[in-house]
């Protein structure tokens, strides 16, 4: 029987021959990740009270993200017990080193065909890599932490068909942008989303993971990518392997809940206005917005390929006069390599403030936030109201070319007018 | 237990519910600030046994149960919704909050005194005296809320495997 991607998962995992739409299966978790917000300081308590340890720490991946640097006295408390937790339960921690969502696969944690659990919104990020992997809360984590089993509705797929070839400037966040709008927050109806098509296969993995990443915007329970041989590449090069990948994707004919064609060539760059991923708009139709400050950070906006995307934009360039531009690489890893190729000293020179490799402005969690009236044009992925500061703040969100250029201009800009020998294409 | 009912619109979403900023600190902290920027006086007035009733894609945003667990810690007999998002809905129930689905929210107006009965799956709108029918949890998932929620739930699971090996 022809077959999705996510139905082939998900019947591995759950040890059945086929797993039927609508069926309500459990599964063995392949890997779980948390982080510093609701893990441990979380699922401990729950554990201690079932009296259990962990089903398997070899399985289990921490992160410290969310309330990295520590710059309020129980942010510091958080992190500090979340260390400790690391030692006491030997799982493996990457402390500060990044993003949970880019860190897990640069450090070659994820696999094609996997089932994982993450204990944070953005998980669909790893079915980037053809692994299932979906967002889940602290206490639903306690329990997949002490049995290793979640329950699963088999989900329909909504297939994503992105024609053609991107165009110079126009990037993976404005194909989710003009998705969000297109589809609404709950466009993905908490089935698996699934990219496919031309424009597609043409990503890079970090462009992937941007799509993947905002499934959680459609309201997807997993934002899926056949694994192909860039996957396998970018597998490879972070000491990890891609295994037995080929077969992982979904079968001619297998049936589809809903199957949207997107034309990747005649889209424009996208910005969604406050307060919702889904008000998007093409740039050239924004109003006239002046803005205090360009933030270019987060999972889905600021890994290696943004920095150095948004960088080509900015060279020579100073900021506009009142606008600050803020800069949080993704990872620690991400920002090395852009430093070492000169990238961080062209956003440096350009007048950018780098920020922690951490969640930042974007979760809100710190004292980096957005003040009174203050309004932002974000490469982040969500502008609801008050997320990343004030009630009264207004969040724009863009691509990070597009932050870099409105950040030159002191108004929203297209990307498009800065564009140079090769800036611009990831 | 009779409440009143607050009427909420879509998409409201896991900041309003439980903001960032309020994260750090306990769920006393947090659940003050619940949806003080749709409805300021929410937090002040709530009172055990009143009923959030909104729109569609309620919960959408984060993963943070503390969005669920600030309600419930509120007194808040549970929330219905035209629909919800869906880690907002497991997190919802795992931790013993009732979330019930349904289409017919016409002629429901903010402050209407109310019950809610999960496990029939009524809400009685007590001074219009109408009976709004919501659509009945998902099999695998009302023996969870029955016993609390996920923690108690898996008590039991663990203490009847306990008893079984013990017995064996």
């Amino acid at each position: 029987m022809a077959s999705t991607l996510a139905q082939k998962i998900i019947a591995r995992a759950a040890g059945l021959e086929t797993a039927r739409v609508g069926e309500v299966v459990t599964v063995r978790v392949d890997l779980a990740m948390i982080h510093d917000s609701g893990g441990p300081r979380r699922v401990e308590p729950i554990l201690k009270e079932l009296g259990v340890g962990l089903f398997d720490a070899s399985r289990v991946v921490l992160i410290s993200d969310h309330f990295v640097p520590g710059d309020t006295d129980e942010g510091a408390r958080i992190l500090e017990l979340t260390r400790q937790w690391a030692r006491e339960r030997k799982v493996a921690f990457h402390d500060g080193e990044g993003i949970c969502h880019v860190v897990l696969p640069e450090r070659g944690h994820l696999k094609p065909g996997m089932l994982v659990v993450g204990g944070d919104s953005h998980s669909p990020t790893g079915g980037a890599f053809g692994a299932y992997m979906f967002g889940i809360g602290a206490t639903e984590m306690a329990g997949v932490l002490a049995t290793g089993e979640i329950w699963l509705k088999v989900p329909g797929t909504i297939l994503i068909e992105c024609q053609g070839r991107l165009s110079p400037g126009v990037l993976a966040k404005d194909i989710m942008l003009a998705l969000c709008g297109r589809l609404g927050m709950d466009g993905g109806q908490y089935q698996a989303v699934e990219y496919t098509g031309e424009a597609i296969a043409a990503l890079s993995m970090q462009e992937r993971m941007t799509l993947s990443n905002m499934a959680a915007e459609l309201g997807g329970q997993a934002g899926l990518i056949a694994p192909d041989e860039t996957t396998a590449a970018y597998l490879e090069g972070v000491g990890g392997s891609a295994g037995d990948w080929r077969g992982l994707a979904t079968d001619p004919g297998a049936e589809l809940a809903a199957h949207h064609v997107l034309d990747a060539s005649a889209l424009a760059p996208q910005v969604a206005a406050p307060h919702s991923p889904a008000n998007a708009m093409p740039v050239t139709e924004a109003p006239e917005t002046p803005f205090d400050v360009a933030y270019i950070g987060a999972c889905t906006g600021a890994k290696y390929e943004d920095l150095k995307g948004a960088a080509a934009i900015l060279r020579g360039h100073k900021l506009a006069p009142g606008v600050a531009l803020k800069i949080a690489p993704a990872s620690m890893r991400d920002q090395q390599r852009a430093a070492s190729e000169g990238i961080m000293a062209v956003l440096e020179e350009a007048g950018a403030q780098i920020l922690p490799n951490a969640c930042g402005i974007c979760a809100g969690y710190g004292l980096d936030r957005l003040g009174e009236d203050v309004t932002c044009v974000s490469s982040t992925a969500r502008n609801f109201q008050g997320r990343m500061g004030a009630a009264s703040s207004k969040v724009w969100l863009a691509s990070p070319l597009t932050v870099a250029a409105s950040a030159i201009a002191g108004r929203i800009a297209d990307p498009r007018e800065f564009l140079r020998d090769g800036a611009g294409t990831a | 237990m009779n409440g009143r009912i607050f009427l909420l619109g879509d998409d409201i979403d896991t900041d309003q519910l439980a903001p960032g900023q309020y994260m750090k600190g306990g769920l006393d902290m947090l659940a003050a600030h619940c949806l003080e920027s749709v409805r300021p006086e929410f937090a002040e007035t709530v009172k055990p046994g009143d009923v959030i009733v909104a729109g569609k894609n309620f919960g959408m945003g984060s993963s943070r149960e503390q969005a669920a667990e600030a309600l419930k810690h509120l007194g808040l007999a549970g929330v219905v919704a035209r629909s919800f998002a869906g880690i907002f809905y497991r997190n919802a129930l795992n931790l013993g909050l009732p979330v019930l689905v349904t289409d017919a929210l016409d002629g429901i107006a903010d402050g209407d005194a109310v019950a809610l009965d999960p496990a029939k799956g009524e809400l009685r709108l007590t001074e219009k005296k109408r009976t709004v029918r919501l659509e009945p949890l998902p099999d695998n998932l009302r023996p969870m809320l029955a016993d609390g929620g996920l923690v108690p739930h898996l008590k039991k699971r663990f203490a009847a495997e306990r008893a079984k090996e013990a017995g064996a």
